[in-house]
């Protein structure tokens, strides 16, 4: 036989097994299956070692850009990630377990999500967590759809300014839905406040917006909360999680749901995924929070011990009743975000922070210096900011491509009247030399 | 176990990040910044190191133990596929959008593609989008894709038929889409009531979700005309992959009349679970549905390279998710499937196969088989014969944690009392097969001749059984001071 199986059984073995269950042959077993059912073809290459099969990997893997050096975002980010969330997250006990659903033997992913879960509340100044959602775009549709049924109202205001991305993805989540979905533009760089506050309606169930948002600007929502609450609307904030490092906690701005993606907190690139969604709320909403949670509680001898909770709100339990339809979700990820944050640590988690948005100023600084080129931000940016510039930022974009640049988001394909913006992305990756070099490369770009 | 809260000592700290190369700049202003820090811990590496050590010594997980959950499709996860992963973490998904930006990218680009292909023709459909992020949200984007088809055709269509053996999924992800549930019995003989079915079927019925087999284990004869009555009412059959491990190689729902599936890569595909995730959930259809498939579509040109489809898809049902799936997910399901080939993929099937039925053939004289016939991956058993000395599913469930195994799943599928559903899957060699039956064999004994021994179960594990009444009622799911 050709190619790897990983099936133990010996023709002996098989040949015991076929007696004990009393046919002749392992084809007699699949006669349940009408001949006419069966497969019309399987057309697929014979196996390979995995020697053979890492050298094509290899051989696939370097066909990517090798040594693209990254500006953008777009929802994800290249960050530093320490070698304890890999070795950790790594262990095989972690790795191959399945959902907790027997507490006594899982105690150890258990544990670990209860206390992701208090990781996430402590950064996004609210009361309750779950234990993790896909990713932040749908993160973002779960929060739109539990603020529906928190209020039973049926309108939901969207700022233009939160990722285009997220915002396509609640779009496909309602489309079916009797709902009504207000998006309101954004200024350059900024969300319109009085806008989105003179949206607000008494069939408003939130005001979702983003913070920072796509441009990379930071806001104050506490305004906008309190007009929000005054029509009984909620509001629901994403925020991008390292910046919760420096800017102020959505919960003491006011929100009631805080969504995002967890990717930056320890988990690569990856093509896009796998990542983490999150979603915290206030604590009277607990039951309207989707997927699973983690909750405390004892044994019979009085200790300690975690329990998946509140399973009646979902799918096994309520099928078409539930609160939503996830079922696995991304523990493993969040695990390495929970990893992440305890190695960096309150302190180092602040610094990570602050060298984001160092570093960030000072590229904002370098660029915006540059003659043809206009940083637009209304107010204050943390590790993403939006410029313009002398011609199309396709253009331009597509130039430092080919001089291992990638520079940025262009925002034509969002933003049909911002053709010549960019959003730029520094972390903390990011060198001073490597944004030197950068801003050197765009003057050439922009010039030629 | 103390929390890693719980250890924090002010002022102590783990990993340190580079020195700044950059000038500090001004601050944020104070409307902005955050009062205080959030209370993460303060612990050293090593205090890390040991927590998490420890804490995951607290598991069972398919490298240290067996795992007969039926449903979850829990084999071995071949180590060779973390690596060939591994190749593909640096890369950012943003590239290939950017304005010539595929050619940066061809590596993800195709594999993410090919992965489609192969999983395109294991199941017989035309084409597959790897973006839903999970079996649940491949179901979900199933659904929406029958939604815009029917609206595209007018068609006023307002229910999803499910059998009531179906995973709870189904119904809470059609009921996300906004559609109504109708839910068909079981038969006596463990398939969908055919009459009943063809009661509830009218020209109001959008779409037909079956697990096939079903998660009695049993594969429908009637499917074909099951697919042929959808269709007279121009209703869509939609093909839940949970149970695909069971077929590879063997049946393909696209040949058999499904127009819609999801195949769970996490499941038949072998990569690790991780505690719950993540998953996959690609979605494969037919022809007809191709218009709909979510934005962004990467598409392969004659001269063999690979670029994303920015044409606006007016009939796109948009992006379900950010960019391109669970990539790192993908790359291991599809080094899997390249390191077993056809034949190991149809080995994988015929041992899982015969591995079920096996357990259920040594198992049947001492637990109740409410549904007595070849079985396909997974068998359901009852714990009835057991209830009438007090001892319940998940009493034998404990009872397999102490000596060694991961309980089957218990209570599931809902229309079995009492269910214990085992599936052992294509990995465990018959010798884990015999010693795991001896143990199944000893509760069904110990339930006859000391039925309250049960109440102390499990005694090996750092914790007694949970009181889950007081976690449900109490609500603490975040450390104090949150």
């Amino acid at each position: 036989m050709s190619g790897a199986s990983y099936c133990p059984n010996t023709p002996e073995e098989i040949r015991e097994m076929l007696a004990a269950i009393g046919v002749g042959s392992v084809d007699d077993l699949f006669r349940p299956i009408a001949p006419g059912l069966r497969a019309k073809s399987f057309d697929l290459p014979e196996g390979m070692s995995e020697f053979e099969m890492l050298r094509h990997f290899q051989t696939l893997a370097g066909k990517n850009a090798q040594h693209l050096t990254p500006f953008v975002g777009g929802g994800f980010y290249d960050h530093l990630i320490p070698a304890v969330v890999d070795h950790l997250s790594g262990r095989a006990e972690f790795y191959t377990a399945y959902t907790p659903y027997q507490p006594e033997c899982s105690q150890g992913t258990l544990q670990a999500l209860f206390e992701y879960q208090t990781a996430i509340c402590r950064l996004t100044g609210m009361d309750v967590s779950n234990a993790s959602l896909y990713d932040g775009g749908t993160a973002l549709a779960e929060g739109a759809l539990m603020a529906l049924r928190v209020t039973g109202r049926s309108r939901l205001v969207i700022d233009g300014a939160v990722n285009p991305l997220h915002r396509d993805i609640v779009r496909t989540y309602l489309a079916s839905l009797d709902v009504e979905l207000v998006e309101i533009g954004p200024k350059l760089g900024m969300e319109d406040d009085a806008r989105l506050r003179a949206a607000i309606d008494d069939a408003t169930a939130a005001v979702i917006v983003q913070n920072p948002n796509f441009f990379g600007s930071v806001s104050d929502f506490r305004r906008l909360a309190a007009d929000a609450h005054a029509a009984g609307a909620l509001l629901v904030v994403s925020a991008y999680p390292v910046a919760l490092g420096l800017v102020e906690s959505p919960g003491a701005m006011g929100a009631d749901i805080v969504v995002g993606d967890g990717q930056s907190l320890g988990n690569p690139l990856s093509f896009g995924g796998p990542s983490f969604g999150f979603i915290a709320s206030r604590k009277e909403y607990i039951r309207n929070l989707p997927g699973r949670i983690i909750g405390e509680t004892v044994d019979r001898k009085g200790q300690r011990g975690f329990v998946l909770t509140l399973q009646a709100r979902e799918q096994h339990i309520k099928r078409h009743k539930a609160t939503s339809n996830i079922c696995s979700n991304q523990s493993l990820c969040a695990l390495r975000g929970l990893i992440f944050l305890s190695a960096l640590g309150k302190e180092g988690f602040a610094e990570l922070a602050r060298l984001n948005y160092d570093k960030a100023e000072y590229a904002k600084g370098v660029l915006g210096g540059l003659s043809g080129v206009e940083v637009v931000n209304g107010s204050a940016t943390f590790n993403e900011f939006t410029l313009c510039l002398r011609k199309s930022a396709d253009e331009v974009v597509a130039g430092l491509l080919k001089r291992g640049v990638a520079a940025g988001v262009p925002l034509g394909p969002y933003y049909p009247d911002m053709g010549n913006c960019l959003v730029v992305t520094v972390t903390e990756k990011r060198t001073r030399e490597e944004i030197d070099t950068f801003a050197r490369q765009l003057e050439g770009v922009l010039w030629s | 176990m103390e929390l890693i809260y719980e250890q924090s000592r002010s002022g102590r700290r783990g990993v340190r990040l580079p020195a700044s190369d950059v000038p500090a700049a001004a601050g944020l202003p104070a409307s902005l910044a955050r009062s205080e820090a959030a209370n993460l811990p303060e612990v050293s590496e090593l205090d890390v190191v040991r927590h998490f050590t420890n804490l995951s010594r607290r598991n069972f997980s398919v490298d240290t133990h067996f795992y007969p959950l039926g449903s979850c499709t829990m084999k071995y996860n071949v180590k060779a596929i973390e690596e060939a992963a591994r190749l593909f973490a640096p890369f950012h998904p943003m590239v290939p959008l950017l304005p010539g930006g595929a050619s940066f990218s061809q590596g993800s680009l195709g594999l993410a593609h090919e992965l489609g292909s192969v999983l395109a023709e294991i199941t017989g459909m035309d084409e597959v989008t790897t973006q839903p992020l999970a079996g649940a949200h491949g179901e979900m984007t199933g659904i929406m894709l029958v939604a815009a088809y029917h609206k595209a055709k007018g068609n006023k269509k307002k229910y999803v038929v499910v059998p009531d053996s179906s995973h709870g999924t189904n119904p809470a992800s059609a009921a996300m889409v906004g559609y109504e549930i109708i839910t068909v019995p079981t038969a006596p003989y463990g398939d969908m009531d055919l009459d009943k079915f063809r009661e509830v079927m009218t020209d109001e019925v959008a779409a037909v979700m079956m697990t096939c087999p079903n998660t009695l284990g049993l594969f429908n004869p009637h499917i074909k005309e099951i697919c042929d009555i959808a269709h007279d009412h121009d209703a869509l059959m939609y093909y839940d992959g949970a149970n695909l491990n069971a077929i590879l190689g063997k049946v393909r729902p696209g040949d058999v009349g499904f127009d819609v599936i999801h195949v769970n890569l996490h499941k038949t595909f072998g990569t690790p679970h991780g505690g719950g995730g993540p998953g996959s959930g690609p979605v494969g259809v037919k022809k007809q549905l191709v218009p709909f498939l979510p934005d962004p579509r990467i598409v392969k040109h004659a001269d063999g390279s690979y670029a994303v489809d920015f044409a606006p898809h007016r009939t796109s049902i948009g992006r379900t998710a950010g960019f391109f799936g669970n990539f790192g997910v993908m790359a291991k399901a599809f080094a899997y499937i390249t390191m077993l080939g056809r034949q190991g993929l149809i080995e994988v099937s015929e041992q899982a196969v015969l591995n079920a039925n096996y357990v259920m053939s040594r198992l049947k004289d001492v637990y109740d088989l409410p549904y007595d016939q070849t079985c396909m991956h997974e068998c359901v058993f009852s714990a009835g014969r057991q209830v009438k000395n007090g001892v319940h599913a998940i009493d034998i469930a404990k009872f397999l944690i102490d000596r060694g195994y991961h309980p089957p799943t218990v209570y599931f599928p809902l229309i079995v009392k009492e269910a214990i559903m085992i599936e052992p899957t294509e990995t465990e060699s018959k010798e884990t097969l015999d010693a795991f039956i001896e143990v199944m064999r000893a509760a069904a004994e110990l339930a006859e001749t000391e039925p309250a021994a049960f109440a102390a179960m499990p005694e090996t594990m750092p914790v007694t059984r949970l009181d889950e009444t007081k976690a449900a009622r109490e609500q603490n799911v975040c450390y104090f001071g949150c």
